[in-house]
């Protein structure tokens, strides 16, 4: 921005430099126009796929009596839509969804939209917090272990993440429960919340950022607490994962040429390791972080039922046994989005790691 | 012009599946301020591993012996620590292929000032400044536009120029420059040599350059030390290793390379293939494929001894000797 030079051009070095904003904007409006496409797919799946699950939803919904009552089940079909031919179904479904209309839950009673914008947020806060932790602590030690590699540290390391990927999450959330909070209480056990205090106004539905706009101190506190035993849980898995991934990235970055020629200049090893190593090896870490948060978002069931976290593995769970298609639409659609978007967000992360992305 | 770096009996061991290697055996010689010292040699006969071992950066589980005083302190006998403020400051480092040695997703600034900052300690502008000329002495046009850049952004005789001028940033005394030209275009080579030769001339710069390509040499180096199975073959001033070499290998390597007015016929090459890291043969290593070789060269391994004015050779028959 410095030299104001707008026909002099620098012939022979061949840079394209162009406006690196045009091109982002121009990348992101190209992989938001595929997301939708996608999300619309994904409610035709799984639109499908709910077609084909033996089971009836006047069943498994209405009473025991009211099953034998054919006015009262075709009531509820009527009410539902589920007496209108399927591809109706759908079409009339898909025009809601573009209205911010997700249908009503046929278990809550309350539209679907309402159900998530309290679930989500809450398995979110929990990912996040459990994927910070994971890429913190998992980065580091794959690092620590890639650096000394065969050696004591690195063999110990390997034995910690091997546990860590081994042992069933449910398990570990059932012993860290028990010994944590149970025995020895050091940590708050179930829900998100002191049962004495209320939630804060609702905002972004994570109850710590919700709590400190608000200003009560109390609350963000009680919520922080809550989040770390099921989070740190979740992490076992992920911390063992990362680590490994990171402990492979980083030891194929240390043999490149630019690593020695690094060391060559005489740079502290912490700076060669930080600045050249880690940074190229970040590419693949943040790729099986993406993964690995996605899986955090969908696969937190048991440890959401086991910490009682009101979250959407609960709600998906609920929807499911009780057939409750716009529920599990709708779980289906938000859960597909979140992926989309990490998916998007990993995308820009690489562009903003590698400054070839950016420029080609 | 003094000494500026004085190698005594180098040996560098290598941790191999078979237990430790010799890669570099017993090599000795100097480097005066301000000249060029080349270090010829097929792959594998030890030249990278010997500059590796100056600079402290050989591979885990590889020892050393002997001695390398650089500047009055032996650069094997200090610590990790120390080495390290010698690394990048004192001896710099150009290594083979600028496409793998500059680091990709670096800007040039970046690059060509952290260590500047890191053992100069001078601010970010004034280390821009400074980048700034280095990029205009190695003639990279519209420097400040390049500081910005990454190294995919340059052709490969530019990204050379670039890796240079890092090199070049704390105004070391001594540069390591292994193959510089081998990955580059041979018209982009000549440029890069004759920028070695006029930087050393103004800057005062001893350059160690390790190649294989004895064109390089007779184009930039002083004097040359020639090497085998990571043994001294040869070592001497230029024109009197170049027009009249009293090794064998030597002069299998003269031979080997094409003459302008020759055709493919003036073509000799060196029967079989230098030998391998743990496979080195008793007594001198180059028997198997000399042509002079008599039975004590099978036995005893010869030492370079003095053959004429700083002229030292390791070939105790010295069959070429009545030709010089």
């Amino acid at each position: 921005m410095s030299s104001a030079k707008p026909k002099s051009g620098a012939p022979g070095t061949g840079r394209r430099a162009a406006r690196p904003g045009g091109v982002l904007l121009r990348f992101l409006a190209r992989r938001l126009a595929a997301a939708l496409l996608l999300c619309v797919g994904i409610t035709l799946v799984a639109f499908t796929l709910t077609q084909l699950v033996p089971g009836d939803p006047a069943a498994a919904n209405l009473g025991q009596q009211a099953i034998g009552d054919p006015a009262a089940v075709a009531a509820f079909r009527a009410k539902y839509g589920l007496d209108q031919p399927l591809p109706v179904q759908y079409l009339t479904y898909i025009g809601n969804v573009f209205q911010g209309n997700l249908g009503m839950s046929q278990q809550s009673h309350r539209p679907v939209a309402e159900d998530l914008a309290e679930f989500v947020p809450a398995t979110i806060e929990l990912a996040l917090f459990a994927i910070v932790v994971s890429l913190l602590v998992g980065v580091a030690l794959g690092v620590v272990a890639a650096v000394n590699r065969d050696r004591w540290p690195d063999q110990v390391l390997r034995v910690v993440s091997l546990g860590g990927v081994s042992m069933p999450t449910f398990w570990v959330a059932l012993v860290a429960f028990y010994l944590l909070s149970f025995k020895f209480d050091l940590l708050p056990g179930t829900g998100r919340l002191d049962p004495v205090l209320s939630p804060p106004p609702y905002t972004t539905g994570f109850y710590s950022v919700d709590a400190a706009l608000a200003g009560q101190w109390d609350v963000m506190w009680s919520a922080l607490g809550h989040l770390v035993l099921p989070s740190l849980v979740l992490a076992v898995y992920t911390v063992g994962m990362l680590m490994r991934f990171s402990r492979a990235s980083v030891l194929e970055i240390l043999g490149n040429d630019y690593v020695r020629a690094a060391r060559a200049k005489g740079l502290p090893e912490r700076v060669v390791i930080v600045r050249h190593v880690l940074r190229p090896a970040m590419v693949a870490i943040i790729t099986v972080a993406g993964v690995a948060f996605g899986s955090l978002l969908s696969g937190a069931v048991l440890v959401e039922k086991i910490f009682s976290w009101p979250g959407v593995g609960q709600y998906a769970y609920r929807s499911a046994v009780n057939l409750d298609l716009p529920g599990i639409m709708g779980v289906s659609i938000v859960v597909a989005a979140v992926y989309i978007l990490i998916n998007l967000l990993v995308d820009l992360l690489y562009g903003v790691i590698d400054p070839r992305i950016r420029l080609t | 012009m003094g000494t500026l770096l004085e190698v005594e009996d180098l040996t560098v061991w290598l941790a191999t599946r078979n237990g430790p290697r010799k890669a570099v055996d017993g090599l000795t010689f100097r480097v005066d301020s301000g000249e060029v010292f080349g270090i010829a040699g097929e792959s594998g006969s030890g030249k990278t591993m010997t500059a590796m071992a100056l600079l402290g950066l050989l591979p885990h589980a590889a020892r050393t012996s002997g001695r390398a005083v650089f500047e009055g302190r032996d650069l094997l006998a200090m610590k990790p620590r120390e080495l390290r403020d010698v690394r990048g400051r004192s001896i710099a480092m150009v290594s083979q292929d600028p496409s793998t040695s500059l680091h990709p997703m670096l800007s040039i600034e970046t690059q060509v000032t952290e260590h500047m900052r890191h053992h100069l300690g001078v601010g970010k502008s004034e280390a821009r400044g400074r980048a700034v000329e280095l990029l205009s002495t190695v003639r990279i046009p519209d420097p400040e536009r390049a500081l910005r850049a990454h190294p995919a952004q340059f052709s490969g005789g530019m990204r050379q120029r670039i890796a240079i001028a890092v090199a070049l940033a704390c105004e070391p005394r001594l540069l390591l420059a292994d193959e510089p030209t081998t990955a580059l275009d041979v018209t982009v080579q000549a440029g890069i040599l004759r920028l070695l030769n006029r930087l050393r001339q103004e800057r005062d710069l001893a350059v160690v350059v390790i190649t294989h390509d004895l064109g390089v040499m007779s184009a930039v180096a002083d004097r040359i030390c020639v090497m085998y199975g990571g043994r001294t073959a040869e070592i001497g001033p230029r024109e009197t290793v170049l027009t009249h070499p009293r090794h064998p290998y030597t002069r299998g390597l003269l031979d080997a390379l094409p003459h302008p007015e020759g055709g493919a016929a003036t073509l000799r090459p060196i029967p079989g293939s230098p030998p391998s890291l743990g496979a080195v043969p008793e007594g001198c290593p180059f028997h198997p494929r000399c042509a002079f070789a008599v039975a004590s060269c099978r036995e005893e391994r010869p030492e370079p001894v003095p053959v004429g004015s700083d002229h030292r050779v390791a070939c105790p028959p010295d069959p070429l000797g009545g030709e010089a």
